[in-house]
Order: C-alpha cells, then sequence, then structure tokens
C-alpha cells in the first residue's frame, strides 16, 4: 500500500485565475499517511470534494503534484492509480445480483474464480448480506444498495486507497450506527488507506483516525478528535466541531488572565499579549454555573434538554454563551454567573490560535 | 403512491371523452357497420355477417402483404434500434455540439411524409438522382421501379433515414438521466466499454427503448404514405404493405365491405400488440423495479 | 382544543400506512412526529393537511368536521425536505405569493414580508432569486412563506434534512423561536431524536403506520411506555438484555443481580426484557453503580469528548456512551458498570413494567 504526498497543491475552477479568492482550493501540503483512516471536514463548499476529486484523479490540479509513495500520479486517472470510490448516492448494477456487483471489480482484472468466490463472501459477511448474494440488486432499499457500494469499495485487497464522499447521506440514522461501525472494523480487518468526506461532524470524529478540517478552500487543522476538541487551532474549528459549537468572548489577555468586559477569566497558561482581534474560546462541556462573585455574570436565556445532558443557553454582553449541564441537574436559583476550567481556555488571535508559553503550575493557579 | 381521493376530478376528463368520442369511436363504428354488411349503393344495406372477415382472413392477396408487413417491421425495427442506440452513445452529452446535434437530429422528423417520399423518389431514380445516378457510374443496374429488391432497399432505406433519429433522441434522453457517478465506478471497477453498456446504461434505458420499439413498431406497421410515393407499392405487389392493400381494395376496387372487416382486424393487430409491450413493459417495471 | 384526529387511518391498496389513530394538538403547540423513514410521519401529515382523506375516522379543526375539506380551503401551510420555491421570483415575491392570492392590500403585504424577512435574517436577500441563496436560506426563504400564511396548522416534514449539520444546527434554534410567536399549531417531523429533544414540546414516536406514544417530549424520552418507544427514541438506540425475576432479585446472569425495588417489587416471577441508554454504561464504578458486566469490545468511536463503546455481552450487541475519549483494545475483555436506578423493564410484549427509578423521581 501507498503513502499519498500532495505537494504544493492548489486548484481553480477559473481558466486564469487572479486573485487568491479565485481558487477554490488553496495552497495545499499534505501527506495521507499508509493504512490510516482520514476524514475530510467541512461545511458545504469549502472545497473538500475538489479535493477528493483531484485526490481520486477525476480532475487535475491547476497546480502542484500528488505522488503515491514517489512516483507522480498528477496527470494520471482513477484506474491508473488504483483507486477504489463509494459515491453519495448508491451506484449498483440492476442487473445483476448481489454476489455479482461485489465481483464485478475482480472479474474485471480477470482474478481467479475460486479467489473471488472466497473474497465475495468474505466481504458479503462483513456487511451482512450472505443471504442475499443471489438476489437482484434492483428493488433493494437504499440502505441495502449503499451496503453493496461499500462492498464493492472494499472487495479489492491491492487499492492504494478507499475514497468515501459523504456515504451515509441517504442512510436512516439508526442504520448509520450500523453502517459506521462496520465500516470501522473493515478498516480494522484489512488496513486500507481511507479518505471520508462528510460535512458531518460524528460521522468524521467517530470514523477517523485523524481528521483534516477544511474551511474556504484551505486545510485549518489536521488532528486527532481528541486534539480538534481540546485544542481546536482556528475558532473555525471551534465552532464547527462540538454541538453547541465553542463559545467565543471577546477579551484582552495578559500573562493568564484574560478580561472580558471588566471581568476576569483566569487562563490554564502564561500568554504574551497577543495582537489583532483577541478572544477566548471554551467549549461548553467546560463551563460550569455559579452564583456570587466568581465567573462571568450572564442571562440565562433558556434550558433545552436533550436527554442525555442539557444545554443552558445564555448571554453575555449581548453575545450568546453556552454550558452543557449533566442529566437531571436542576438550576439553583439565583444562579447567573458562569465559570470556566481555567486549563480547558484556549486563547486565539485574528481566529488562530496562540500557544501559550508554559501552562501555568499548581501553586500558581491556586493563587489566582 | 399517495393519491388523492377527488371523485370531482372525473368531470375535467369529460371534454376529452367528447372529442375522443367524436374522432375516433364513432368513426370506428361507421367501420364496423360497414364490415357486416353488403351495399349496392343508394344506401342499400344488406345483412352480411362476418362474410367479409372470412373473405380477407382466407385471402391469399392479404396473407402475403401481411407477411411483407410483418418483414418490413422486423427490418425496420432491427435496424433502427441498434443504430439509435448507438448513434445516442456517440453524440456529445453536453456543450455547444450537443445542442448542434440535437437539432440535425431532429430535422428529418419536422419533414412531412409525402415530402419525404418524394425527396428519396427524386434520389433513387436511375436517371437524375443522385443516388441512381453515383450507382450507375459504379456500373450496378440500379432500378427500383423494376427490382423489388432495389425497391425494398430505398423503401427500408427512407425510413431508417426518417426515424432513426427518434429512436437516437429517446435513446439520447434515457442515457443524458444516468447520473455521473455511474460511469466513474464504472472505471474505477475497470468495466470494459461493453460492459458499461450492458449494465449501466441498457438497463438504464430499458424503458425508454420499449417506448421506442413500441413507437417505431406501429408506426412501421401502418407505413403508407413514403411507399405510395416513391414505389407505389411496386415494383408489382413487391412493396405492397397491408396499407396500401387496404388503401387498394377500399379506393381503388371500391370493396368497402372487405376493406371495414380489414380494418378492424388491422386495428386489431395494432391494439393486440400494443397490449403485449405495455404488459411487458409494466410486469418488467414491477418485477425489477421494487 | 383545535387539531383533533379521531380514529383516523390511511389504506393504499389493501396495505394500511396508518392504522386507527387518536390524537388531539393544541394551539400554539409544538408537536414532534419522531420515527424512522415509512414509519407513517408523511402519511400523517397529509392526513393533517387534507392532502389525502382518511379511510376511516373525523378530523376536527376548532370542533368544526373537516374531514373531506379541501387543503386549499384550510389555514395549512407546509414545509418540505426540498427546498420549494418559486425559482423565478426573487424571495420578496416568494414570500409575498400566498398573500397575494389571499386579496390582502400592498401595503400591508409589504409590510408583513419585511417583517418576516427580518425576522428569519432574510432582508438582504430579498431581492435575489431563490437559486442565487445557499440551502439555508432557501430553506427560510420557504419557512417565511409559510408562517406569512398565519396558518393555523404548520406542517414541517424534515425542513433540516437536506442542511448541513450546522446550518441544521442554527435553524433548529431559530425554529422554536419562530413557533412561540405564531400561536399555531406545529408539526415537525423527524428521524432524529435528538432534534425532538431540541425542539421540546410534544413528541409522537410512530412506528409502522402507529404513534406508540404520545406526550411532553422529555417525558416520553424518560418515561417510554414500550420497547418499540425506547428504540425509536435513542440514538444510539437503547441496549436490551433478557432478565429474570426470581423473588426479590432480579438476576442479569453470570452472578449479576440487582435488588427488586420500586415498582419491581410487584412483578410476577419470570423472565424480562431490561433496557438502559448507552450514555448510563461506564468504564468505573460511579458511585452507586451496582451492576458490572463482562463484555467484548467490538469497537470504538471517539468524537474528542466522548467515546461510544461497541460491545458484545453474551450475544447481545450493546453500546456505551462514554465520557472523555479512551483508547481501548480492540476484541479485549472489558468490564462495564451500570447503575441499576437507569434500567428501565418491558415484559415480554414489549410493555413498559416498571420504569427507571432515576426517571420515576426526575
Amino acid at each position: 500500500m501507498t503513502q499519498i504526498t500532495l505537494d504544493n497543491l492548489a486548484h481553480s475552477y477559473l481558466p486564469n485565475p487572479q486573485s487568491e479568492d479565485d481558487f477554490a482550493l488553496k495552497q495545499l501540503d499534505h501527506v495521507w499517511k499508509d493504512g490510516e483512516a482520514y476524514a475530510l471536514l467541512g461545511a458545504s463548499g469549502c472545497g473538500k470534494s475538489t479535493l477528493l476529486n483531484i485526490i481520486s484523479g477525476l480532475l487535475v490540479p491547476s497546480r502542484g503534484r500528488i505522488l503515491f509513495d514517489d512516483k507522480d500520479v498528477t496527470h494520471q486517472d482513477t484506474v491508473a492509480r488504483n483507486i477504489a470510490q463509494v459515491f453519495q448516492f448508491p451506484v449498483v448494477y440492476d442487473t445483476m445480483t448481489v454476489g455479482d456487483n461485489l465481483a464485478f471489480p475482480l472479474r474485471n482484472r480477470g482474478m481467479d474464480p475460486a479467489y473471488i468466490a472466497k473474497r465475495v463472501q468474505q466481504i458479503a459477511s462483513m456487511i451482512g448480506m450472505d443471504d442475499l448474494l443471489k438476489r437482484k440488486a434492483r428493488g433493494l432499499t437504499a440502505d441495502a444498495k449503499q451496503k453493496i457500494s461499500l462492498g464493492r469499495g472494499m472487495v479489492r485487497e491491492d487499492v492504494n486507497a478507499i475514497l468515501f464522499d459523504e456515504p451515509l447521506t441517504v442512510i436512516d440514522p439508526h442504520m448509520k450506527w450500523e453502517l459506521r461501525t462496520q465500516l470501522k472494523a473493515l478498516h480494522n480487518e484489512f488496513g486500507h488507506t481511507m479518505i471520508y468526506v462528510t460535512h458531518d461532524q460524528t460521522e468524521a470524529l467517530t470514523f477517523a483516525d485523524k481528521v483534516v478540517v477544511m474551511h474556504d478552500g484551505r486545510v485549518v487543522q489536521l488532528g486527532t478528535p481528541e486534539e480538534l476538541f481540546d485544542t481546536p487551532e482556528h475558532t473555525f474549528v471551534g465552532y464547527f466541531i462540538g454541538s453547541p459549537g465553542m463559545n467565543l468572548i471577546d477579551a484582552e489577555v495578559s500573562g493568564s488572565m484574560a478580561h472580558c468586559g471588566g471581568h476576569s477569566v483566569p487562563l490554564g497558561g502564561h500568554y504574551t499579549a497577543p495582537g489583532g482581534h483577541v478572544q477566548i474560546g471554551i467549549r461548553p462541556e467546560f463551563v460550569t454555573i455559579a452564583s456570587g462573585e466568581e465567573g462571568l455574570p450572564v442571562t440565562i436565556k433558556r434550558i433545552e434538554d436533550v436527554g442525555r445532558h442539557q444545554i443552558l443557553r445564555a448571554e453575555f454582553a449581548g453575545k450568546p454563551v453556552n454550558a452543557i449541564l449533566p442529566e437531571g441537574m436542576t438550576v439553583p436559583a439565583g444562579a447567573n454567573r458562569l465559570k470556566f476550567a481555567p486549563e480547558r481556555v484556549n486563547v486565539y488571535a485574528d481566529d488562530w490560535r496562540v500557544t501559550p508559553l508554559h501552562s501555568v503550575s499548581a501553586t500558581t493557579k491556586e493563587a489566582v | 403512491m399517495d393519491k388523492v381521493q377527488n371523485n370531482k376530478a372525473w368531470f375535467l376528463v369529460l371534454p376529452v371523452l367528447v372529442l375522443v368520442a367524436f374522432s375516433a369511436v364513432i368513426p370506428l363504428m361507421t367501420v364496423v357497420n360497414y364490415s357486416v354488411q353488403d351495399t349496392f349503393g343508394n344506401n342499400v344495406f344488406f345483412w352480411q355477417g362476418l362474410g367479409w372477415f372470412k373473405q380477407v382472413l382466407t385471402s391469399s392477396q392479404v396473407h402475403s402483404a401481411f407477411g411483407r408487413q410483418l418483414m418490413f417491421s422486423g427490418i425496420i425495427l432491427a435496424i433502427q434500434i441498434p443504430l439509435g442506440i448507438a448513434i445516442a452513445i456517440c453524440m456529445p452529452k453536453r456543450g455547444f455540439w450537443a445542442s448542434v446535434c440535437l437539432v440535425l437530429m431532429a430535422l428529418p422528423l419536422l419533414i412531412p411524409w409525402n415530402v419525404v417520399g418524394t425527396i428519396w423518389q427524386i434520389l433513387g431514380r436511375g436517371d437524375i438522382g443522385l443516388i441512381g445516378f453515383v450507382l450507375d457510374a459504379l456500373n450496378i443496374d440500379w432500378n427500383y421501379a423494376r427490382n423489388p429488391l432495389h425497391a425494398w432497399i430505398i423503401v427500408v432505406v427512407m425510413d431508417v433515414w426518417h426515424w432513426t433519429s427518434l429512436v437516437a433522441l429517446l435513446a439520447y434522453a434515457g442515457l443524458q438521466s444516468i447520473p455521473q457517478a455511474y460511469y466513474q465506478a464504472a472505471k474505477i471497477d475497470q468495466a470494459s466499454r461493453w460492459k458499461v453498456f450492458r449494465y449501466i446504461e441498457l438497463p438504464k434505458m430499458a424503458g425508454v427503448l420499449l417506448i421506442a420499439i413500441l413507437l417505431r413498431f406501429m408506426d412501421s406497421f401502418m407505413i403508407y404514405t413514403e411507399p405510395f410515393v416513391v414505389t407505389g407499392g411496386g415494383p408489382g405487389t413487391a412493396t405492397s404493405f397491408l396499407s396500401i392493400d387496404l388503401v387498394k381494395m377500399a379506393l381503388g376496387q371500391f370493396d368497402l365491405g372487405p376493406a371495414a372487416a380489414f380494418s378492424i382486424m388491422y386495428f386489431l393487430v395494432i391494439l393486440l400488440v400494443s397490449w403485449v409491450f405495455y404488459t411487458v413493459m409494466t410486469n418488467l417495471d414491477k418485477a425489477e423495479g421494487r | 382544543m383545535s387539531l383533533v384526529l379521531e380514529s383516523v387511518s390511511k389504506v393504499v391498496e389493501g396495505q394500511s400506512h396508518i392504522y386507527p389513530t387518536d390524537l388531539t394538538l393544541e394551539r400554539g403547540t409544538m408537536n414532534v412526529l419522531l420515527g424512522p423513514t415509512l414509519s407513517g410521519k408523511t402519511s400523517l401529515m397529509r392526513l393533517m393537511a387534507g392532502l389525502d382523506v382518511p379511510a376511516t375516522g373525523r378530523i376536527l379543526w376548532e370542533g368544526k368536521d373537516v374531514t373531506g375539506m379541501r387543503v386549499q380551503d384550510r389555514k395549512v401551510a407546509m414545509v418540505y425536505q426540498q427546498f420549494i420555491n418559486y425559482p423565478s421570483m426573487t424571495v420578496y415575491d416568494n414570500i409575498a405569493s400566498p398573500m397575494k392570492l389571499m386579496g390582502m392590500s400592498r401595503a400591508e403585504i409589504d409590510r408583513r414580508v419585511r417583517e418576516t424577512a427580518e425576522f428569519l435574517q432574510l432582508t438582504p436577500m430579498l431581492e435575489r432569486k431563490p437559486l442565487e441563496l445557499s440551502g439555508g436560506q432557501q430553506q427560510r426563504c420557504a419557512l417565511a412563506r409559510a408562517l406569512v400564511k398565519d396558518a393555523g396548522l404548520v406542517l414541517l416534514d424534515e425542513p433540516l434534512a437536506n442542511l448541513d449539520y450546522k446550518l441544521r444546527e442554527e435553524l433548529r434554534a431559530e425554529i422554536p423561536r419562530i413557533f412561540e410567536e405564531s400561536g399555531a399549531v406545529f408539526v415537525y417531523a423527524t428521524t432524529e431524536p435528538e432534534e425532538a429533544l431540541l425542539l421540546g414540546g410534544n413528541v409522537a414516536t410512530m412506528w409502522e403506520g402507529r404513534i406508540t406514544q404520545f406526550g411532553p417530549t422529555p417525558q416520553v424520552y424518560r418515561a417510554p411506555s414500550d420497547a418499540t418507544t425506547a428504540r425509536v427514541f435513542s440514538d444510539p438506540p437503547m441496549n436490551f438484555t433478557r432478565v429474570l425475576k426470581q423473588g426479590n432479585q432480579i438476576s442479569f446472569g453470570e452472578g449479576q443481580s440487582a435488588p427488586a425495588s420500586g415498582a419491581l417489587v410487584d412483578l410476577p416471577d419470570g423472565t424480562y426484557t431490561a433496557g438502559f441508554r448507552p450514555d448510563h454504561l461506564h468504564l468505573r464504578a460511579q458511585g452507586n453503580d451496582g451492576l458490572h458486566f463482562q463484555c467484548t469490545l467490538h469497537v470504538t468511536e471517539i468524537t474528542g469528548s466522548e467515546t461510544f463503546v461497541h460491545l458484545d455481552h453474551a450475544g447481545d450487541r450493546w453500546v456505551g456512551l462514554m465520557h472523555g475519549v479512551h483508547h481501548l483494545e480492540y476484541g479485549a475483555p472489558i468490564e462495564v458498570w451500570l447503575d441499576a436506578s437507569h434500567i428501565y423493564v418491558f415484559a415480554e410484549s414489549g410493555d413498559l413494567v416498571a420504569p427507571a427509578s432515576y426517571a420515576a423521581a426526575a
């Protein structure tokens, strides 16, 4: 299998791109490691489909190169790149049986029938369709058809990578669980490099080892789900990951203190006063309610019961601030302040995260 | 699936029913009337029962016309359907040339039947026609007015020229409805061009192709104007198809009774074939559609 | 009272799409129809709207029988999953169209279009055509058209399903606000339990053409009346396992048992199905977690703040939703903990026989 390198890549749909804005995909350097599961996450129009099409070979980038290991494949097509792809809507050969559908890519490559039979059986049992092998694909539900598409994507063992383009769009929420788990299990079993494009954070985070968050034609962060959650490098990542997203509050930062409209918020690190538009970001998960003098004074708007937890919607200086409270907790009367866990607060200057000089040690924290 | 149940809607169908009654049902009943009676003119009619039907059914003239008709429709379908599909596949899918192709393809369809006949009649003539002239120059003894094979060739070629575009346009519409993802997937699966056609294009076109076959069958089965203009049914009876025979019978010999009986059977044959097609089509949908 | 369905049913070609259903929806309430695809949500909405005539039963609006009345004569507005606007009209004309049909004065129309547009943040786009807008804006335009009609019944059929995840979140927060101001009967169909919870109000869980339960959303969530409702109203789905009640003990096999307390005391001995939600499973004892189970770890999924743990427990497939990030070895044995107060007990028939005691207390 193969390591995929994007070297100085950029793409514009215009023949003569002038400014940066003309590029659907801006300057990009990236290495997709062999055997890892990646997700490409972003809102519609962020360039993620463009990137996917460049990797699969449906689109030739206006600038830069794509390397498979050390081989330049920029101008090769999908077949030459030996890539499998699963599309947003199920693509099945209606007049063939389920088994023939799964066998199709192998037969076209003239593989040994005994091997094909064995492999098809194996894939069919992975996607839970053993007993449907002899059935015509036409007339199956969208769920089942998409399972066949997934299976056909997985059937070849020698592919360099498998690409998924929002494959669960047409699937019911209850089935999504099952299919996603199956994909994950398939990845564990066969160890293919997988690239999964989606706008759904849950799909991206649960599927991938590494998530690539795209915004406005560029990659704003590449990281594990944990990193995206704990230390979003860009305010967009903070907003896009998490439900509700990260709270962002305008602040002035000096040392290990932030000042928001005359109120002090302790931070988990030391900062030299950053320039530009400075904000602090805190995830609703790390916001707790308080009363008295601690924390930021807020107006509580409403509390939503989401079952496994509650979302408290409040306002600070006219801007929304949210907190996540445990199931069953009642907000004490008179509670009108929100407290942030200092080590969970990130500082942003002009939307990019500022790395603290060093973290605040336990003793100084007490002093605060 | 979700049907609105509103019986008042039937009133909206009423005008159509009246129209159909005048345009189809009443003329048809007149024909039925003629088919079971005999007349010597002056509006005096005699009951004839099924006599005319028997006469027509046993007439060797009708038999051979029916045979010729089947052969003609068969040849037409065998040429036009594959040719139409092939043209549709070769046509550009989008852009400027797609529109140009569509207009060019539509042109033959816009020409009136008798004009088509006239065009080919002239084209095919040995003395002044382009085709005749070229064939003559190639030292081929070409004369469709005398040689039955030549007559057949010119009638078939004319019909292919006139109607293949219809099949091509229908097939083209079917092709256009195939999402791009299918082609990409097939490419990734390394399917050959033939397999793409066999497993993607053909199944997706099946619906419109059946309609195309039905339309072309009915049309060719009823063909009259063009062969009448080009060959007049000749040489001899070589190209006199059912409708030409019918007109000869009804207007040429003024055998109204047999002609009426003939028309009814002709109508029933077409109805039967259409019905068979319809059932096959809906059954295909049912068997594979869900 | 406002919209009343009296044993309304729908039969298509001999197949029941909706079994006889009774339902009363009050004015000024948000009512969510929650169920998987093909559970009958859309069919029920079409009956409410008057697009279909029920096979049996009556539909009352403000006490008046409207069963056979055409949809045009009722004050109904509908928003679909697809963004349906008039493509050749501007956003302004789109919003104004229902009022023009009602023959309102030009000034009144203008006032209401601007008011609604402001409310839905469409003011800058009024002169644009729908197809030049983003999906979220298009759907807002469709919503605006439904709202200006001043309809007594507003039907929303999965209106956010075709939108991006984050946009969905934003519009979802707007919808309760819209409905609070309108005072109409709102009906909202969705396949997602979380969406139902966020919208609040009442929920009717649907399964195969039946309403399995109807009531205030948090109440249905915490006290489902049967196993089907519990499964529909849980994402990831509720976990189930067979238990044996003997005397004052509920045994889970492998020596695990909990004392039968509360509603369980009076149950006759026998086998039951125990159900519990994924977020109530823990990787460590949480103080009063009385039960622990030996499972095999199938797959984990990490969201950054939480970990989904897919388990195999003696042939039952379980899902656990754990706080924090846990890197666990696949295929390895794993122990999970559960507080007995989070367990629902269902009879073999699927009916709830004892609610989870934590929910009863809440």
